[in-house]
């Protein structure tokens, strides 16, 4: 019978990563995540860890960079100032095809912005921020309880496709306190890596290089060519996505994060007023569900497609590509750090329905 | 009659020709640390990080395992690599564009961490990769593309003198200042490298040493008198000499 | 007799062996290009060699070997 632990989402991040078997963090501090760092900065050094406070969050996705190319399972955790500081090492890490966790806790943009929850990092996180032909796998989680198995999850992923997976995540979840029941044992993938800086012995192997540049413009689309089958193979391989009541409805509403969890209370109001919404929440943000949002979307009952989000605009247009015409997609969000209300969203709908 | 062979060409590097320029000191460089490794016996436990700059790929000159970092990150990459493999030699290679410019904040915080890395710090005072820009260790009236009138401190403000500010640092046990502009100096400069990597396998801290370094064709001048212009004015603004860690010895039981 | 090998087609005739050498037995050999367009460095007198390896020691490209005489046992 696995325990249940009431625990702040930040905490269980850090808790995650070290059962996942991460006994390298790199970081700094920046609201609303720092208690990530404060845990590690006890956790880690209990596990025979490392963690460090970087100099900036450049140095610690360069310190990121180098640890995993030494072989090492590593985590990085920011917000999303931070975050933008990283894209430079995202791109590197890309290229040189090395294996990284990191964790977003989106706060409100642009500029300094403020410390309350956002989604504004989703075009940030999905169409790369960085420089480039690479993506990121993107993980969104929507409970403290996710947080968790994504976390590990997510040091799976890294390893398997060598990139970086990111956990999008925002301040509420980073914030809040739920139920976590962790397992005996965590689920890890440990795989060979022969690729690494590790030292060598002469009889067993050459000495191993990691770089990503290619100055021949043929070796540099090899390399580009490789990283598209990639994310081609994962494209058709790690899609997730959670699809709620969406059998028959009128409305399909898409939402990731904590914006599903109010939209998933929007379904019970909408019913009580004969409205029929389902839910599509993309648990992958890249690879992004297409599928999901495409079947829910072309049945003969749904009259549209409502996103709904902490930002100005970003997974609708995902939303829109995948629907590709087949129903008007409409759009609602509120950003700076507020929320929209349940009564927002049913009053949304009902004009979309003309009740 | 017999001889025996004194100077052969060491199994540190690999056996793919410098691109550098004719008579570029990065070349001796190279050689010196990749000799010191193999004498040390080093080479498969030493881990390497290349700068950006006209050294980019020396990854491909080290015959040691060598990761390639961003500009200016080598000691934020190169404290990682060592936090995985504390028992492993780990060096950055950089020069005053990568180490001065874009990398301040990061050299500085590895040597107040007192990482247990060593940096071998090429200092030519231009960038020569990108063509002939000014550098952080520019000289004051040099003209570069970017200083064409000759540097001036009102406009381009003051060199810096990197050693000398690392050494007020805690963390950075050894650092020294060498050039490489003949026989003696190049000697010398080998010492300290090999001092660098002793003071690392000590876990004393972190060791850099600067190499003053020419640049025969963005100072427009032939290697032999480059060599010269090392000695007549760079070393006016950079003297040779040991800012920390003159009292650490390299004792024998080190290897 | 001490002696150095020259690896001609990888020299790029910087000239700082030349300038280095004890002996000044070492030149840029102006009659000869080697395949990249460089003017290799030569030795003019090898038996005035003394196997000192300054050459080798400052040879940015280390494509110099050096044997030194050793006395009979």
């Amino acid at each position: 019978m696995n325990k249940r632990v009431l625990m702040k989402g930040n905490e269980v991040i850090a808790e995650a990563a070290v059962r996942a078997g991460c006994r390298h963090y790199f970081g700094y501090p920046i609201t609303p995540q720092t208690e990530i760092m404060h845990y590690m900065a006890r956790r880690m050094v209990e596990a025979g860890g490392v963690m460090v406070q970087a100099e900036s969050e450049v140095a610690a996705i360069n310190m990121v960079y180098g640890a995993s190319a030494a072989g090492a399972r590593v985590l990085t955790t920011s917000s999303s100032p931070g975050i933008s500081l990283k894209q430079e090492g995202f791109s590197y890490i890309a290229g040189a095809e090395l294996p990284a966790v990191v964790v977003n806790i989106v706060r409100g943009g642009p500029g300094l912005g403020g410390i309350l929850p956002a989604q504004g990092d989703y075009f940030q996180a999905t169409k790369g921020g960085g420089h480039g032909d690479y993506r990121n796998i993107v993980l969104a989680p929507a409970s403290v309880q996710e947080l968790y198995e994504l976390t590990v999850e997510a040091f799976n992923l890294a390893d398997r496709y060598r990139m970086l997976t990111m956990i999008l995540g925002d301040g509420t979840l980073g914030q809040m306190m739920e139920p976590v029941a962790f397992r005996e044992e965590e689920p890890i993938d440990s795989s060979d890596k022969p690729w690494a800086v590790t030292g060598f012995k002469a009889a067993e192997r050459e000495h191993n290089t990691i770089q990503s540049i290619y100055i021949e413009a043929d070796d540099l689309e090899a390399l580009n060519n490789r990283l598209q089958e990639k994310y081609q193979i994962i494209r058709q391989q790690e899609v997730r996505s959670e699809q709620v009541n969406c059998e028959n409805a009128d409305v399909i509403v898409a939402a990731f994060g904590t914006c599903s969890r109010i939209c998933r209370n929007v379904i019970r109001d909408a019913a009580a007023l004969g409205i029929h919404v389902g839910l599509v929440r993309p648990i992958t943000l890249w690879p992004f569900p297409d599928a999901a949002v495409v079947s829910a979307a072309d049945q003969s009952s749904v009259q549209a497609v409502l996103t709904v989000e902490l930002n100005a605009g970003q997974m609708v247009e995902d939303v829109r590509l995948a629907v590709n015409g087949l129903k008007p997609v409409y759009f609602h969000g509120r950003t700076g750090g507020n929320m929209p209300t349940q009564k927002e969203i049913l009053d949304k709908i009902r004009s979309i329905v003309g009740r | 009659m017999m001889e025996e062979k004194v100077f052969a060409r060491t199994p540190g590097l690999t056996d793919k020709p410098f691109h550098y320029c004719p008579g570029c000191t990065h070349g001796i460089i190279h050689r010196l640390i990749a000799e010191t490794m193999c004498e040390m016996g080093i080479l498969e436990t030493s881990i390497g990080v290349s700068p950006v700059g006209c050294t980019y790929n020396n990854y491909e000159y080290f015959a040691c395992d060598m990761v390639q970092a961003a500009h200016g990150r080598a000691p934020a990459v190169a404290t990682g690599i060592k936090r995985v493999h504390p028992d492993h030699t780990v060096f950055t290679y950089q020069g005053d564009g990568d180490l001065a410019a874009i990398g301040t904040a990061e050299i500085v915080h590895a040597a107040a961490r007192g990482e247990k890395i060593s940096t071998f710090f090429v200092n030519n005072a231009i960038y020569g990769m990108t063509s002939g820009q000014m550098a952080p260790t520019t000289l004051i009236g040099q003209v570069t593309t970017t200083s064409p009138f000759g540097r001036s401190a009102d406009a381009q403000g003051y060199p810096i003198n990197v050693s000398e500010m690392l050494a007020t640092l805690q963390g950075a046990v050894y650092i020294e200042r060498v050039s490489v502009t003949g026989v003696k100096q190049i000697r010398q400069a080998k010492k300290a490298i090999r001092k660098a990597f002793y003071v690392q396998q000590a876990g004393l801290g972190f060791s850099m040493v600067e190499i003053l370094s020419t640049c025969p064709t963005n100072w427009g001048q032939d290697p032999v008198s480059a060599l010269q212009w090392v000695d007549e004015a760079m070393m006016k603004q950079y003297p040779l000499g040991v800012f920390r860690g003159s009292e650490i010895e390299v004792k024998p039981e080190w290897k | 007799m001490s002696r150095i090998e020259i690896k001609e087609e990888r020299c790029k005739g910087c000239g700082l062996c030349v300038s280095v050498c004890p002996k000044k037995i070492i030149t840029l050999k102006r009659d000869t290009l080697n395949s990249r367009g460089f003017h290799p460095a030569g030795v003019t007198d090898m038996s005035a060699c003394i196997g000192c390896a300054f050459c080798a020691t400052i040879c940015p490209d280390a494509v110099i070997e050096v044997w030194k005489e050793t006395k009979r046992t």
